[in-house]
């Protein structure tokens, strides 16, 4: 513990601005963005932090403000400790941070997926397209107003699209592991039966032909 | 008399630059394994660039458990790598645990160290089997799919289910292992042992699988951790590191083991890995089924978390409300964030589980180990061979369940 603990002081020798960040497990610190690739330099050469293990980012839901705040995780491979880094995004709307693919060459694919998910611009990232989902998909699905079922979106290949007419269609929700809002089908229609199951006291058995 | 040459001669080698071919290899390649495709650009049949191209198998799984309770999320974990999910079960459970800061008894971390070992033997069984076909030895997968099975029964007597098993749940287990089962499991790793060397026979000293792997895809110490690669892939790069050991969780600091550790870094080091990690693993079981612990096998003292058992769910009103409860609203967590990562056989997995307080995560992130192996994919094959992408891929081991998630 007391090892983990000179890292935060250290941090914030060097870094007045950084703050403790609240944790139930590793050291983790609240960086301003702006100093967020001078942070992680700073524990990758100086504090022997020299793996980063995950870049992702939180939605704190529309209309909270910071609303994106972007998490770092890096491990050392000599003294085996973890250390969250935390960064609010500065702007809501376009939400930006400086990229640190110069430090991690693993940096790319994360920053790439959280850009993906959650619309967060990494600034110098040399290929900052999206990974998961395809290329021309126009929304972010992690974000807290994506709906869960998705949204109907056209498919990317126009020659598909041309022939077939289908597109990516929100999905169904009745049926499924979630909750459906009551009273707006009925359960014992929606639910899968086997042929000869098809049939209650509300509906006749079908005629056999 | 003697005629100058200029060499290279520009405009001769203008006229004589062939053109890049670009080759799009998946989604649906036997050698992907899955629906990973790659898009290759060529000189003759040298790779000159690589671009991976993953997403065919997301699920949008993360969206999903922000909208579940965490214990529905269980079946969902056993789709990220789902040639060991058994092990994934544990991970997620531990990371939720962590969270909730629960410690459950002494015979559920064995039961789980147990089971997290018997799904490591199977993947990499598998991960074995595939590499063997990728390099043209077709043996070896139908040894390793016989040895397989017989996990796959073990694993259906415990948890009713082959291949998607659901077996933890937060602060315990699905239940109890049945009768005789330890014993069951240790007649296995009995005669799997003699079966294992004769495994890898088939591979070790083969002079073709040799030919296609020694020095082929090989990867440096740095790049290996710049990359952020985990696992046995780290490993056969020389970096011996493994949580078990380094940040040791479920009581794996009881167990003796020794980490694999390759010299090269090229495809066979990673094989080699593999192979003795399945020794080691055995090794493992022996000695959890040695000192099996007995008491209880979930967390007796976390009343919101894990449910009651169901003879007194019948009848009893206390517990009647309590299962209620946990079903309707879920576990109950209390606000705050952890990161968690287990030692899987494809790398670490970890979880990020963030909470406001109830039974619902606020965002949960999965760090899929294979997603981070493959991202090396662009470094390591360019300049190699077609045919070497396939045994490069076939090394690395990845499952895209997981990648994609």
């Amino acid at each position: 513990m007391s090892a983990t603990v000179a890292v935060t002081t250290a941090l914030q020798e060097k870094f007045p601005q950084v703050t403790p960040r609240a944790s139930l497990d590793h050291e983790a610190v609240n960086v301003p963005a702006g100093e967020i690739l001078a942070v992680l330099q700073f524990l990758r050469d100086d504090q022997a932090y020299d793996m980063l293990v995950d870049v992702t980012a939180i939605d704190w839901a529309e209309g909270v403000s910071p609303r994106f705040t972007v998490v770092y995780h890096l491990f050392s491979t000599t003294h085996h400790g973890y250390i969250r880094v935390a960064a609010n995004c500065p702007d809501d709307e376009a939400p930006a941070v400086a990229s640190i693919c110069g430090l991690w060459a693993a940096a790319n694919w994360h920053e790439r997926e959280t850009y993906d998910m959650f619309g967060i611009k990494f600034e110098g990232h040399p290929d900052l397209r999206r990974i998961l989902m395809w290329d021309e998909y126009p929304h972010f699905p992690l974000r807290k107003d994506f709906p869960l079922a998705g949204i109907e979106t056209p498919l990317p290949d126009a020659d598909v699209v041309a022939e077939t007419g289908t597109k990516a269609i929100a999905a169904p929700m009745v049926g499924g592991p979630f909750v459906a809002a009551p009273g707006e089908i009925n359960l014992t229609e929606a639910e899968p039966r086997a042929k000869d199951e098809s049939w209650n006291e509300g509906r006749e058995k079908p005629t056999q032909r | 008399m003697a005629t100058e040459f200029s060499f290279p001669d520009t405009a001769a080698v203008a006229e004589f630059e062939t053109e890049k071919m670009s080759l799009s290899m998946g989604p649906s390649h036997p050698s992907t394994h899955g629906v990973l495709r790659l898009q290759l650009e060529l000189d003759g049949e040298v790779v000159t660039k690589c671009d991976p191209v993953i997403g065919y198998l997301h699920r949008g799984d993360e969206k999903i458990a922000e909208n579940m309770t965490y214990n529905q999320f269980v079946p969902y974990t056993d789709r990220l790598d789902y040639l060991a999910p058994l092990a994934n079960n544990m991970a997620y459970a531990i990371a939720v645990e962590k969270l909730a800061k629960l410690e459950v008894p002494a015979r559920c971390q064995a039961i789980r160290v147990l089971t997290a070992e018997m799904a490591r033997i199977s993947a990499h069984l598998l991960g074995l089997g595939a590499f063997g076909i990728d390099t043209g030895a077709w043996t070896v997968f139908m040894y390793a799919f016989t040895e397989r099975e017989k996990l796959y029964k073990l694993f259906e007597e415990l948890t009713g289910a082959r291949f998607t098993t659901s077996y933890s749940r937060i602060g315990g287990l699905q239940r109890d292992v049945p009768e005789g089962w330890t014993g069951r499991v240790d007649a296995f790793c009995d005669q799997f042992l003699p079966i294992l060397e004769e495994i890898l026979a088939l591979l070790t000293r083969n002079k073709i699988f040799m030919d296609r792997t020694v020095g082929v895809g090989t990867i440096s110490k740095a790049d290996a951790i710049a990359y952020g690669l985990t696992g046995p892939n780290l490993r056969g790069s020389g970096v011996g590191l493994d949580l078990r050991k380094d940040k040791p969780y479920s009581g794996y600091e009881q167990y003796e083991f020794d980490i694999p550790v390759g010299t090269k870094g090229d495809s066979y080091d990673r094989y080699l890995v593999r192979g003795e990690e399945m020794r080691q693993s055995v090794r493992i079981i022996k000695q959890v089924i040695a000192k099996f612990p007995g008491g209880p096998w979930y967390a007796t003292d976390a009343k919101k978390i894990f449910a009651p058992s169901k003879d007194k769910i019948l009848t009893s009103m206390e517990e009647l409300i309590q299962n209620f409860m946990l079903v309707t609203e879920g576990p109950q967590m209390p606000p705050g964030e952890v990161y968690f990562e287990a030692e899987n056989p494809k790398g670490a997995l970890g979880f990020y589980v963030v909470s406001k307080g109830g039974g619902v995560p606020w965002r949960l992130k999965i760090r899929a180990p294979s997603f981070c192996n493959l991202s090396i994919l662009p470094k390591v094959c360019v300049g190699n061979m077609v045919s070497d992408v396939v045994a490069i891929l076939g090394s690395l081991d990845f499952v895209m369940g997981e990648c994609d998630r």
